[in-house]
């Protein structure tokens, strides 16, 4: 037992010392002053002058109210259809064309994303064409074809989030609620959002982080003009690193961070009140 | 569900008006029954998702299946020939070409990138498990406040841009970049390697990336294994190393399966890493892919191209559900 946990336990900090070398060493860049960013500047640095420089930079700020434009709608979209399809397949039971739907949730989870991105471009094109010809009606790709797209492949992260959630309690208090006279819409509105409310709200996190991080997929469907964050990203590391890049990155990495703490420590007080509350109820 | 149609009759009358009351001069009404439960409750329910995904990812696949059949035409708009065409006699003309997977077959650009992707996809897989598997042990047998810890450092990469991290390794790998500056500064090594647009950094970025998708799947597995059983087996005259390849191994197979999963398939089909950190000489199947549509706008191929990459992958995607549906059925009993 000794040996073994002496390995796994040098193998865990090699593995964080892989996982985090790169983040920090891209923050600790990010105040470098020089443009050829690995080598360090002693003279001058630290600065923060590739933060300002990211703020007055157009062409990022734009793409990333874009970006978050079309996160937060095809989050929204996505926990609206994942949570449908969740409940479906955990509490409707057997019915006609259930493996088939199962199988449609779970498939995006793992499809190589260029070919989601390029069977949505070519649906798209087909869907111009005929509106073209049956109604007249021209549409270009941009924002609503990214936001379709993302809605597709996000939503079955939702659904699976939701499925796991509603499969971790059995449907005895919906079926309480019925017996007591709720309308099904009812039930679901007061009795089973409310249970897998954390589900939802991390599937909509996930969802968000999904259409917000993704190029592949967005770079078939996107049309002229419609430059995401990381479409403007990619393009720019393409011609080599930039330090305005590295402070883009530190930021998110911030944001990021300062997020998943402050829901590990709201998610453990909670976890204590629920214990201290069940304490005081055995014993009272 | 009686009891709740009782209930909606009982203070229908005061949502419907008059004309409830008319209807339900003539007995209980049972169709309010059959609304409710088959088609305004379950059908509707069922059907908008349903609907969604078959509109947006099923019928794509047709659609990708039938231009992988079309004939090329370079100066078309889009550019290949219809497939299905109604000749003036009312015929229905169907013209299914097979050019463009013979291409695939043939071409000695395709073949070797084919054996590429997955000679780099199976390699990535097999590294990602071997420091994935210690990681995930050693994360569940630590108390649990580290635990949780250890979970959330793993996890926190994950939130955090995908292309970004890709990106950070372009520092760190490069000729004048971070690792070749400090193995010379503590003169390791006197010229600099040269890291970048290698198999190496290929390796290095998907290890990288999929981590966590390797971790955690394995994490939850052992988490939930049964500890006395290695206590029987050290009491029985197991040594450590024994009891871990007759226990630990074969109850974890479920974890390291849906783990080697989640990383090989996308990994044979990545195309940022590959784009930013390969070689420039060997391209992975992706790539020819977004250039067969994007440069040569050659429509029919890189539809064959797609077909043909489902077709290697939908053994491991069938497994990977099986192995999905399998876990959701444990939890639920």
């Amino acid at each position: 037992m000794k040996t073994q946990g002496l390995f796994s336990k040098t193998m865990l900090g090699f593995g964080f010392v892989f996982l985090y070398v790169p983040i920090i060493s891209m923050i600790v860049y990010s105040f470098n002053d020089s443009r050829s960013v690995t080598v360090w500047n002693s003279v001058t640095s630290p600065t923060v002058k590739w933060y300002g420089k990211l703020f007055g930079d157009e062409q990022i700020l734009s793409a990333a109210r874009l970006s978050i434009r079309v996160a937060a709608m095809s989050a929204s979209g996505a926990v609206v259809l994942g949570t449908l399809a969740g409940l479906v397949l955990s509490r409707f039971g057997p019915f006609k064309g259930r493996a088939l739907l199962q199988g449609l949730t779970t498939a995006p989870l793992v499809m190589p994303e260029v070919i989601t991105g390029l069977s949505m471009l070519l649906l798209f094109v087909s869907l111009e064409q005929l509106l073209r010809a049956v109604l007249g009606w021209q549409f270009d790709r941009g924002v609503a074809t990214i936001t379709i797209a993302h809605i597709t492949f996000t939503m079955a992260y939702v659904t699976v989030v939701v499925q796991s959630r509603l499969a971790s309690f059995d449907d005895s208090l919906e079926e309480a609620a019925l017996d007591l006279g709720a309308r099904p819409a009812q039930v679901f509105f007061r009795i089973t959002v409310p249970l897998i409310l954390p589900a939802i709200l991390s599937g909509w996190l996930l969802a968000f982080t999904l259409s917000w991080d993704d190029l592949v997929v967005t770079q078939f469907v996107s049309g002229p003009g419609s430059n995401t964050l990381p479409m403007v990203i990619f393009s720019r590391v393409r011609l080599g690193v930039s330090p305005v890049v590295n402070a883009l990155a530190s930021l998110m990495v911030l944001v990021v961070a300062l997020g998943v703490i402050l829901s590990a420590v709201l998610m453990r007080r909670q976890e204590q009140r629920r214990k201290r509350e069940e304490q005081m109820a055995a014993s009272g | 569900m009686r009891v709740a149609s009782a209930r909606l009759s009982r203070d229908a009358p005061g949502r419907l008006g008059p004309l409830w009351t008319f209807l339900f001069r003539y007995g209980p009404p049972r169709w309010t029954e059959y609304v409710l439960k088959n088609w305004s409750g379950q059908r509707l329910v069922i059907a908008v998702p349903y609907l969604w995904l078959l509109i947006f990812f099923l019928v794509p696949f047709l659609i990708v299946l039938k231009i992988s059949f079309a004939e090329f035409s370079p100066l078309g708009r889009p550019p290949y020939e219809p497939v299905f065409r109604w000749l003036e006699e009312g015929a229905l003309q169907i013209k299914l070409l097979i050019g463009s997977y013979q291409y695939l077959l043939n071409e000695p650009l395709y073949v070797s990138s084919w054996l590429y992707s997955i000679t780099v996809a199976f390699f990535s897989t097999v590294f990602c498990l071997m420091l994935g598997y210690p990681m995930a042990y050693a994360i569940a047998r630590s108390s649990p406040t580290n635990r949780n810890v250890f979970l959330m450092l793993v996890i926190l990469p994950f939130w955090t841009s995908f292309l970004l991290r890709v990106y950070a390794w372009i520092g760190l790998l490069k000729t004048d970049g971070v690792i070749n500056n400090v193995l010379q500064a503590l003169g390791i090594i006197q010229e600099p390697m040269s890291m970048m647009n290698t198999s190496f950094a290929v390796y290095i970025g998907i290890v990288y990336s999929y981590l966590p998708f390797m971790i955690l799947p394995l994490y939850s597995n052992l988490e939930k294994h049964d500890l006395t059983l290695l206590e029987a087996a050290s009491d029985l005259g197991a040594g450590p190393i024994r009891a871990f390849m007759r226990i630990t191994l074969p109850l974890s197979m479920p974890g390291v399966v849906a783990g080697s999963l989640l990383v090989f398939i996308p990994a044979v089909g990545e195309y940022v890493i590959p784009s930013l950190l390969g070689r420039a000489d060997q391209l992975m199947i992706a790539r020819l892919l977004s250039d067969e549509f994007f440069l040569n706008r050659d429509w029919p191929k890189a539809s064959a191209v797609a077909i043909a990459m489902l077709l290697l992958l939908v053994v491991p995607i069938m497994l990977f559900q099986h192995f999905q549906n399998k876990e959701l059925q444990a939890q639920k009993r």
